[in-house]
């Protein structure tokens, strides 16, 4: 009986219970892990797990800020950035099919050895084929399908303009920011901002939903300038015929709207083509009116005589004795090209007497000179927002000895720039105003700053009118149709600490129509070198051509008879020595 | 109690698709807005690229030479040149 009941039993094996117990605890231990796991998740770290989901179909996407445009005051385009493609190759992974080491040397314009140089470097990871290509010639290079090639679109900075406007507009960088002109002046608006936003992107990676803006993008603003195209274009193939035809180093004009204070025309000449910068030296990159100094000679001698009508004590009748022609003060000799015995305050600017510019000046106190100069704006930069805008040197009156204050009188010793200058000439042109600048087009009325008495800078307007008639130094300043009001100079250079005897430079500066003054023309040429070197000579026809080319473009009436214009004969010609 | 819960599962069943439809919907005009804004991008780049033709076309000294020399033009004496005034039109 106890035999069969073990034998009974050796089938059922009895387990203890708490095994079974403890699988069970175990089971729901997990499970009760696994759902605090979840809750903590779920609850106290909610962020991951959005993180981990969002980042499944939300991006974040830049947006890049196109440049802005530069256009002339008319909304012709003269910088234009347009988008471009950049073609790379990682040179480890490049394969070439049969024949398309060829076609894609073809596309690039690149000889086949110079692909095959760039790629055979295996040090770099990472190498450009060539920046800045057409977006056709980057579509045409993905056909090739090449493996290793890849593309970066790019944006390229174009100018239409070309040499025109090179000096005024400036250029960028291969990364385009701006490095010269307006470019660089006006980054911060130009360039805007670029910008980033989340977004929802579906199965396409078409963008369903905006989540948020992470940084605020700003597109780069337009800029118009105040430069009117045509008569840039004219001032600039003007300027260049002159510059050649004289022989000359180089040539600056600057050409203002009086009634705005806008610049409508700033030429340089060597110039260059801003899309094209390879080999380029700094004297075709200065921008001569604006960061050039030199001294400006006769040109300044107007003022001189402002200031003697300013005291009250003369008036344009008043004669002035130069005789004989030349006056010695301290080892230094003044001559005058064309001596006479006694000369009234309009002939000394009409002949352009050194004596009696530097006789008039010697009779003022030179803290009076020292103060109508800095007042027209020698000696401070022009607020024009450009940069590499010289101030000019204007030495405090206290240093003047009498020699220096005689000299400046007609413009030695003293050093302004071209636009300066133009800017100075605006007190003729305004009745005494001096007009701030503006190289961005305004179209405003400008309201300017009294310097003169009207009576005074109308006295010179007139004098000035005299000055190109014939028997004054500047016949060929004058044009059909308006009148016209201008000085010549015509400087030595300086050299070695010393003026070089056959170096010069030529100016004039002026205004028209006389009745009613509308542009003020400034126009330097250094170093001419063909025979010709008066300013008269040299710088008023250039003046002359611009100044009837622009009141025609501008349409402004006519205040002279429409006559041919008669020049004296040679040799009657007034001449003037600075 | 058992019919107001059914109704108002009703209620939350057409709320939810309500949601989803109106949601779909947002997304497809927002995705239509980024598409026609793409548009609007790239026009204005090929206006950019229009006005750099124009401007490269219309190039004083090319629009000069052209004149003079193909079309014999020149500017007109300005003895032969009229100048009205708005006063003296009325």
């Amino acid at each position: 009986m106890n035999a069969a009941k073990k034998q009974a039993n050796a089938g059922i094996v009895r387990l203890p219970v708490w095994r079974a117990r403890f699988v069970a605890t175990a089971l729901v231990g997990a499970f009760a892990i696994l759902a605090g796991r979840s809750l903590y998740l779920q609850t106290a770290r909610t962020d991951f797990l959005q993180e981990k989901g969002d980042a499944r179909y939300s991006r974040v996407i830049e947006m890049p800020a196109t440049r802005g445009r530069i256009l002339d005051r008319n909304g012709d385009a003269l910088a234009v950035s347009t988008p471009v493609k950049s073609i790379w190759a990682l040179p480890g992974d490049v394969e070439f099919g049969t024949g398309q080491k060829r076609k894609l040397a073809a596309l690039l314009a690149m000889d086949p050895k110079e692909l095959d140089k760039k790629l055979a470097d295996h040090s770099r990871d990472f190498v450009y084929l060539k920046r800045q290509v057409a977006p056709e010639t980057g579509d045409a290079v993905a056909a090739l399908g090449i493996k290793g090639i890849h593309q970066q679109r790019e944006y390229r900075r174009y100018y239409p303009g070309g040499e025109v406007t090179a000096h005024v507009v400036g250029f960028t960088g291969v990364d385009d920011a701006g490095q010269e002109g307006v470019e660089l002046a006006h980054q911060a608006t130009l360039g805007g901002l670029p910008g980033s936003r989340r977004v929802i992107k579906d199965r396409l990676g078409r963008i369903v939903e905006d989540v948020e803006s992470i940084r605020t993008g700003q597109e780069g603003a337009d800029l118009t300038l105040s430069i009117d195209g045509k008569i840039q274009s004219l001032a600039f193939s003007t300027l260049k015929a002159a510059v050649e035809e004289n022989r000359a180093k180089a040539g600056a004009l600057v050409a203002i709207d009086v009634r705005t204070g806008e610049i409508v025309a700033l030429v340089n000449y060597p110039s260059f083509n801003p899309n094209n910068r390879a080999r380029l030296s700094g004297g075709q990159l200065r921008n001569r009116v604006i960061t050039d100094l030199f001294e400006p000679g006769s040109t300044l001698k107007p003022f001189t005589i402002a200031l003697a009508l300013e005291t009250g004590k003369v008036t344009p009748a008043t004669m002035v004795h130069t005789a004989p022609g030349r006056m010695t003060i301290a080892n230094y000799t003044i001559h005058d090209v064309h001596p006479a015995a006694a000369l009234s305050l309009s002939q000394v600017i009409q002949k352009s007497s050194n004596v009696g510019a530097a006789k008039l000046a010697l009779a003022m106190p030179s803290e009076a000179m020292w103060d109508l100069f800095q007042r027209v704006g020698f000696g401070t930069a022009p607020q024009l927002g450009f940069p590499g805008a010289a101030a000019g040197r204007l030495r405090p009156y206290k240093t003047w000895r009498p020699i220096e204050q005689a000299t400046m009188a007609y413009g030695h010793g003293i050093s302004v720039s071209l636009v300066q200058l133009a800017r100075a000439y605006t007190v003729f042109a305004r009745d005494g105003e001096l007009v701030p600048l503006t190289l961005v087009k305004t179209s405003a009325e400008a309201s300017g700053e009294k310097v003169l008495s009207s009576a005074s800078a109308k006295a010179v307007r007139a004098m000035l009118e005299l000055a190109v008639q014939n028997g004054g130094t500047g016949p060929r300043a004058r044009i059909m149709g308006w009148r016209v009001a201008g000085k010549t100079g015509t400087a030595h250079k300086q050299e070695n600490g010393g003026y070089a005897a056959d170096k010069y430079l030529a100016s004039f500066a002026g205004l028209a129509p006389v009745s009613a003054p509308r542009l003020v023309i400034a126009v330097m040429i250094d170093e001419p070198s063909a025979g010709q070197h008066y300013g008269g000579s040299v710088a008023a026809p250039i003046f002359a051509h611009v100044m009837q080319g622009a009141l025609r473009l501008l349409g402004v009436p006519h205040d002279a008879p429409l006559e041919p214009i008669e020049l004296p004969r040679a040799g009657d010609e007034a001449k003037e020595s600075t | 109690m058992a019919k107001l819960n059914l109704l108002l599962l009703a209620v939350l069943v057409a709320c939810a698709i309500g949601l989803v439809t109106s949601q779909h919907r947002a997304r497809k005009l927002f995705s239509d807005l980024e598409r026609e804004q793409a548009r609007a991008r790239a026009l204005d780049v090929e206006y950019g690229q229009l006005q750099l033709e124009a401007s490269t076309w219309a190039l004083h000294a090319r629009v000069e030479t052209i004149a003079a020399r193909k079309l014999g033009l020149r500017a007109p004496d300005p003895r032969r040149v009229r100048v009205v005034r708005p006063e003296a039109a009325r």
